[in-house]
């Protein structure tokens, strides 16, 4: 199915390539980079990419591409589906995924990519089957290793590969047990602007970090379930007891994940956490533009708004900007035409104001479309929902875990219209 | 020479230097650098200790070998040995390599070792000969028919682990070969849920085509009436009216059809992938929705709508990818986006190719209830800083005034009020599609078409000119007066237009002297522009202007054709059809490659029609031989009984009667497996036993559904109240059975210190049994207690209930027999005589000797007897019957792996001895 697969960072250089099958000139990239020069935008290139004898398929992850050739007919979301996944291992086992971490590991970049597929179909993509096989890095293995000549390669098979549970590994030691889950949800917001919603949202995601011995069943149920309106589980996570008891019960994978995506029905209404009134306009006479912007909080559910930043990516004309913040700090960035205000805490008795002078390019006509603000904004300690976890029950193993949910409310694509 | 220091390295004695000397060329290869000159001395480390040394030697030979066949011919030997070591890693990465080696010489050796791989006892070495097949195949087409025997034979296979595999396989060598499929429908439909994600995907999609061979549409009979109230507004019309005409024609023959009804299996490959919407990887969510649009019927389809909309929160490349699918849905199933239609509004930051898809979406959606939303949405598109996307959002509006009437004259002046617009492209887009709208009721509009005639002194974009000119032309005879002005204008600027614009000025010349019926005042610049064009470079242009002069102006010869001149050129046209691009694009399946490139890829397989007629159901039933050891029925119930073994054991075998009792079925044997294997991971060692359990259990579910079919066995009932009483218990054992549905996986825990015992127990049972002549055993007497198994309930059993043990003692009269010992007891109130064996049915190759028959056996007493079983190895069950004087029982011996193999003394320097031979 797959090919070949070159990474490729920003400036366009292939710094890796693995072929599957026969080898394959790189000079099937050419046709990606003519269509990376005709796109703007890194994100503006075509996904897929048809050229005489092949097809690319890319991912764009951290600053890379991701290309991959095929030749046949494969569903090219399996594809991208796959890219995104080799990209997550690399984050997972090098903690980011960027070019200089992957040419410094180069060996076990290698060795993972030939794991991860036989003949370009995926072989192995679980993390906890792969880190039996090949052993993440670290300092002090590396130490050890080059002492005793002893290598990062496991020689038995793994277990997870047998069983039907492949995204554990067995034989799981910890001295604390804990298990810990963040409920974090994202409010998507279009606002309109006279303030009014347009079309709000929330997704959720609950990510959990299980360090438990042994082989726990889990099962965690929530107060108001019927507030999840569409979910995605992790593959451990029992469909049928979901549907019929609305609880999620599971066999964790060790470590870090994510257990479940959702979305809350769309019958309850949104809370909007700030109001925002702002007046970007630019005067036909003159080469200049005014700006003013008041955020202030809505519905809070009590809570501190915090980590508020506003993004605004400006008309091109926009040479400069001359503000005062009454709070935070603005940048603009010139390149990119983004201006950045970053707030901080929302103190509701002192509303943060932002307020001054666009300058033009002189000569350049007034410009007609108006920028769109993107809000950035933290609540903690609430998910704005109300979902809440009433329980977290262990089966199957006879110590105490120590267990924990925490809350948190986001601004997912919040953006006010102008 | 160049990397002399790499090769001393590599001929050195200490792995740490091969391990640096492979790490760097390794590294080599990964930037795309030649190390083939280095072959000679990394094919020689093919068979070192170190394994990592050893992996990145494999590394190395697949990207090489194909340059250095005959070097590479070196290492064969390593891996043929390889493929024999007990350790299931090693075999299955010998195949792995072996296969990779694009050696054409070796394509017999590869056969080989697939067709001895396709029958490993690891399930995760089949696993690998599944991989390996399409890799022979590229390399060698001809060994096509050997490779679907391979191919047959794993289908078959029950394991998860391999089914994805195999079936990827198939549909690289044989995809035509759907025949093969039958036999293993429903098994892949049960297994579906517990495969690996990639294997679903593959799995789903070759149900899909599979589906459309086998079943009827189920939309077949919806009614005409139906279909009118979910007509989409424009496009779909034909379409539709296509479809019904067609389903007029295949009603016509048989008017009183009867009515539709849905082949279970139809049902089950519906029911048992809807789960799979909410997986996390949305490759799988994207087959399930693409299986629900070819194949569900219209009602169920919905249920997709949500899970796609959930995608549009992941990656990009997730978005553009489905966004394109559902673009190609709302043509069809417009209804079933509807609720979602704000998820699909835009925002400033989206990537410009996902908000064209996602304007595409929305104007497929539009409708008359909607418009005025969507609509205003537009609006603030329209200023927006990305003008491929302004210009896009034109077209659409352009779509949208033309579907719907109601709001055609507002879009209009929408438009035109976007004429006056700062953006040349913005202008010249809105031309277009102004262009197109005029000609549905251009009689209304002549002042919009004067106010364009103005543009021309500005707008240089070559398609807004081209158009403008057109619609001058096309419409002169509302603006009787401008047209001659523009052409005037036009026939100035003429050398230096487009060539599309300069066909538009020949046009309007042609239309304005055909108006005026060539009036005289006008002949001139008309001259002017046809003599430019007949020494353009462009021919296209020098045809069009000789074409046009013989046709208007009239000379001896052509005088016939000009008196039609008027006719030719100012005939009424019909109005352009605004439709989306994705217009029947679902003839390409949903969710592939072809489909999102509207262009057949390499491979592709074609989605079948429907079939007129459903073919024969009964090609998927399948004959359980010895996998389900249940045979154990009163003989005045077997030809029902017979029925029923028909359907696999997992599938709700009720069919559409019992929906929830299936459902649940299936709910525990997903949850129950993982903690099935659970306890396999840790405790391995009673393994088997607890799939003995299981097999056992699979005989009490049977039967509780049996007995709530009849009620009249009222025996029965008594069985079944504890069986009501402890329902976890009794869920958890069910699909522990499904967990080992034929033989139990072998033992994963192999540790370091009791490698040579566990590595033989779990992985080679052959390697022992090859290895007694050897070791001249020592038996010792067995010291531990002896598990004893079930064989017969004493209430299936009327009374006689048997029990069985492996004695672990040899078994006299035939060495390579593993002595089972019987315990028959009598709880009835009657005596049993002639107790015996009839009809063994065994695995080839498998041996029985039975026990001798045991003549009387009075109430309430026990007797014993012992038999022998050659299971050659095997884990597979001796089937046979258990006859009284009065009744005969079907039952089945599956052995626990552990109870094959037979205890041996060794000393500590006799095992040393071993360990270093074999491993």
């Amino acid at each position: 199915m797959i090919h070949s697969l070159f990474l490729i960072n920003h400036s366009g250089d292939i710094f890796l390539e693995k072929h599957w099958k026969s080898v394959i000139s790189h000079s099937v990239c050419d046709y990606f980079f003519e269509a990376k020069e005709k796109a703007v935008d890194p994100e503006d290139v075509p996904p897929v990419l048809q050229t005489p004898h092949h097809y690319l398929i890319t991912v764009h992850r951290g600053k890379l591409f991701f290309l991959s050739v095929v030749q046949t007919e494969v569903p090219p979301l399996f594809v991208i589906e796959f890219l995104h996944r080799v990209a997550d291992t690399f984050q997972d086992y090098f903690g980011e995924c960027s070019e200089s971490v992957i040419k410094d590991n180069v060996v076990t970049v290698y060795e993972l990519l030939e794991e991860m597929l036989d003949n370009g179909f995926p072989l192995a993509t679980e993390s906890n089957v792969l880190k039996e096989l090949i052993r993440p890095p670290t300092i002090l293995r590396s130490v050890v290793n080059t002492l005793t000549g002893s290598s990062n390669v496991g020689d038995t098979l793994p277990t997870g590969q047998l069983s039907t549970i492949p995204w554990r590994r067995a034989d799981v030691k910890y001295t604390n047990n804990e298990a810990y889950f963040d409920v974090i949800e994202e409010i998507d917001a279009i606002l309109d602007k006279s303030g009014t919603t347009v079309f709000a949202e929330i997704q959720g995601v609950i990510e959990a970090s299980v360090r438990l011995t042994g082989m726990p069943d889990l099962t965690l149920s929530f107060m108001n379930p019927r507030l999840l309106d569409d979910v995605s589980f992790h593959p451990c996570v029992r469909f049928k007891r979901w549907e019929s008891e609305r609880t999620l019960s599971f066999i964790p994978p060790d470590g870090n994940f994510t257990l479940m995506n959702y979305h809350v029905s769309s019958q309850n209404p949104v809370a909007i956490p700030v109001y925002v009134k702002q007046s970007i306009s630019f005067f036909e006479s003159g080469p200049c533009g005014r700006l003013d912007i008041t955020i202030g909080p809505k519905q809070t559910m009590g809570k501190t708004v915090e980590a508020l930043m506003v993004k605004i990516h400006m008309p091109k004309a926009v040479l400069s900007a001359n503000l005062t913040a009454t709070q935070g700090n603005y940048t603009y960035d010139l390149p990119n035409k983004v201006l950045v205000w970053d707030i901080g805490k929302l103190n509701p008795q002192k509303l943060p104001n932002l307020k001054g002078i666009l300058s033009l390019q002189a000569g350049a006509p007034k410009p007609e479309d108006n920028p769109s603000l993107n809000i950035d904004l933290r609540i903690q300690q609430v998910a704005i929902s109300g979902l809440k976890v009433s329980r977290l029950e262990m089966f199957g193993e006879k110590y105490k875990p120590f267990k924990g949910v925490k809350y948190v409310t986001k601004a997912g694509k919040f953006q006010v219209r102008t | 020479f160049l990397h002399d220091d790499l090769k001393e390295m590599l001929d050195s004695n200490k792995d740490s230097l091969k391990l640096e000397a492979m790490k760097r060329i390794v590294a080599m290869i990964a930037r795309g650098k030649n190390a083939s000159d280095l072959f000679p001395a990394v094919v020689k480390n093919v068979a070192c200790k170190n394994i990592e040394v050893k992996k990145l030697v494999y590394v190395y030979l697949v990207r090489y070998a194909e340059e250095q066949q005959d070097l590479a011919l070196l290492s064969i030997s390593t891996f043929q040995r390889g493929l024999k070591d007990p350790n299931q890693l090693i075999r299955a990465s010998a195949l792995r390599v072996l296969s990779s080696i694009r050696v054409t010489i070796i394509v017999p050796i590869m056969m080989l070792a697939i067709k001895e791989a396709a029958s490993d006892m690891s399930p995760y070495v089949r696993k690998t000969a599944a991989h390996a097949i399409p890799k022979l195949y590229s390399l060698d087409p001809e060994q096509k028919d050997q490779l679907i025997e391979v191919i047959e034979k794993l289908l078959a296979d029950k394991t998860t682990l391999v089914a994805g595999s195999v079936v990827m396989a198939f549909e690289e060598v044989c995809p035509e070969r759907i025949d093969l499929i039958h036999k293993n429908y429903r098994k892949l439909c049960n297994l579906l849920i517990d495969v690996e994600e990639w294997g679903q995907v593959v799995i789903i999609n070759m149900l899909t085509r599979y589906a459309r061979t086998q079943f009827l549409n189920p939309n077949m009979n919806e009614s005409l009436l139906e279909e009118g109230n979910d007509k989409t507004f424009y496009g779909s019309d034909d379409d539709e009216d296509e479809e019904e005409e067609e389903e007029k024609k295949s009603e016509a023959p048989m008017p009183k059809r009867k009515p539709y009804v849905m082949d279970p299996d139809h049902r089950l490959l519906l029911r048992n992938t809807k789960p799979l919407l909410q997986s996390r990887n949305a490759a799988v969510v994207m087959a399930v929705a693409q299986l629900y649009f070819h194949l569900a019927p219209k009602v169920e389809v919905g249920v997709i709508a949500k899970a796609l909309v959930r995608l549009l929160r992941s990656h990009s490349e997730v978005q553009y990818v489905v966004l394109q699918n559902v673009a190609s849905m709302t043509i069809k199933r417009r209804g079933m986006f509807e609720p979602y239609l704000k998820s699909f509004y835009i925002r400033s930051t989206d990537p410009t190719q996902i908000k064209v898809l996602k304007l595409e979406v929305l104007t497929n959606l539009a409708n008359e209830t909607n418009i005025s939303t969507i609509l205003r949405e537009f609006q603030t598109y329209i200023k927006s800083m990305d003008k491929d996307f302004v210009a896009a959002t034109i077209q659409a509006i352009g779509r949208c005034a033309t579907n719907i009437g109601e709001v055609r004259d507002t879009c209009l002046n929408g438009l035109v009020q976007l004429l006056s617009n700062r953006d040349e492209l913005v202008v010249a887009e809105s031309v277009v599609v102004i262009k197109k709208l005029l000609q549905m009721q251009p009689e209304k509009h002549s002042d919009i078409i004067k106010h364009m005639a103005k543009l021309t002194d500005n707008i240089q974009v070559p398609m807004a000119r081209a158009s403008i000119l057109w619609l001058i032309g096309e419409y002169c005879e509302h603006v009787p007066k401008i047209a001659p002005d523009v052409l005037r204008k036009m026939a100035k600027s003429f050398t230096n237009e487009e060539d599309i614009v300069k066909l538009q000025i020949i046009n309007l010349a042609a239309k304005t002297c055909v108006y005026s019926s060539i009036g005289k005042y006008l002949n001139q610049d008309y001259k002017y522009v046809l003599n430019l064009a007949k020494y353009d470079q462009n021919y296209d242009i020098r045809d069009r202007a000789r074409f046009i002069r013989q046709l208007i102006v009239p000379t001896e010869k052509s005088g016939a054709l000009s008196k039609y001149a008027k006719k030719l050129f100012l005939a009424l046209k019909p109005a352009p059809v605004l439709e989306s691009p994705f217009k029947d694009r679902d003839h390409f399946q949903l969710g592939s490659l072809s489909h999102l490139l509207n262009a057949k890829a390499g491979g592709y397989q074609e989605l079948p029609d429907w079939p007129e007629a459903a073919p024969d159901p009964s090609v998927r039933n399948v004959e359980v031989k010895d996998s389900v050891p249940e045979w154990t029925k009163c003989s005045s119930r077997e030809k029902r009984k017979e029925k029923k073994v028909e359907k696999p054991f997992y599938s709700d075998s009720e069919g559409e009667s019992g929906p929830t009792e299936s459902a649940d079925s299936e709910s525990d044997s997903a949850s129950g497996s993982e903690i099935g294997s659970g306890v396999v991971g840790s405790v391995s060692g009673t393994a088997s036993e607890e799939s003995e359990e299981g097999s056992e259990s699979e005989e009490e579910e049977e039967e509780e559904e049996e007995d709530e079919k009849d009620k009249k066995m009222t025996m029965k009932k008594e069985l079944k109240k504890p069986v009501q009483e402890n329902p976890r218990e009794d869920d958890m054992r069910l699909t522990l059975s499904s967990l080992f549905p034929v033989e139990p996986a072998p033992s994963p825990q192999v540790t370091p210190l009791n490698s040579f015992l566990s590595n033989s127990l779990a992985t080679d049972l052959e390697g022992l049994s090859l290895s007694d002549a050897v070791l001249s055993p020592a038996t010792l007497s067995p010291c531990s207690a002896l598990k004893s198994y079930e064989l017969l309930h004493r209430i299936r059993g009327e009374g006689l209930s048997v029990e069985y043990c492996f004695s672990r003692q040899p078994f006299s009269p035939d060495a390579n027999m593993v002595a089972v010992q019987m315990q028959f007891t009598n709880n009835a109130t009657s005596e049993t005589k002639n107790l015996h064996m009839e009809e063994v049915k065994l695995q080839s190759g498998m041996r029985v000797k039975e026990f001798p028959e045991i003549e009387l056996l009075p109430a309430g007493e026990t007797a014993t007897a012992v038999m022998g079983i050659d299971f050659c190895d095997s884990t597979q069950a001796a089937n046979f019957q258990l006859c009284t004087h009065t009744r005969k029982f079907f039952v089945s011996i599956q052995p626990p792996v552990g109870e094959l193999m037979r205890p041996v003394f060794l000393t500590e320097n006799e095992f040393k001895k071993e360990q270093g031979e074999r491993f």
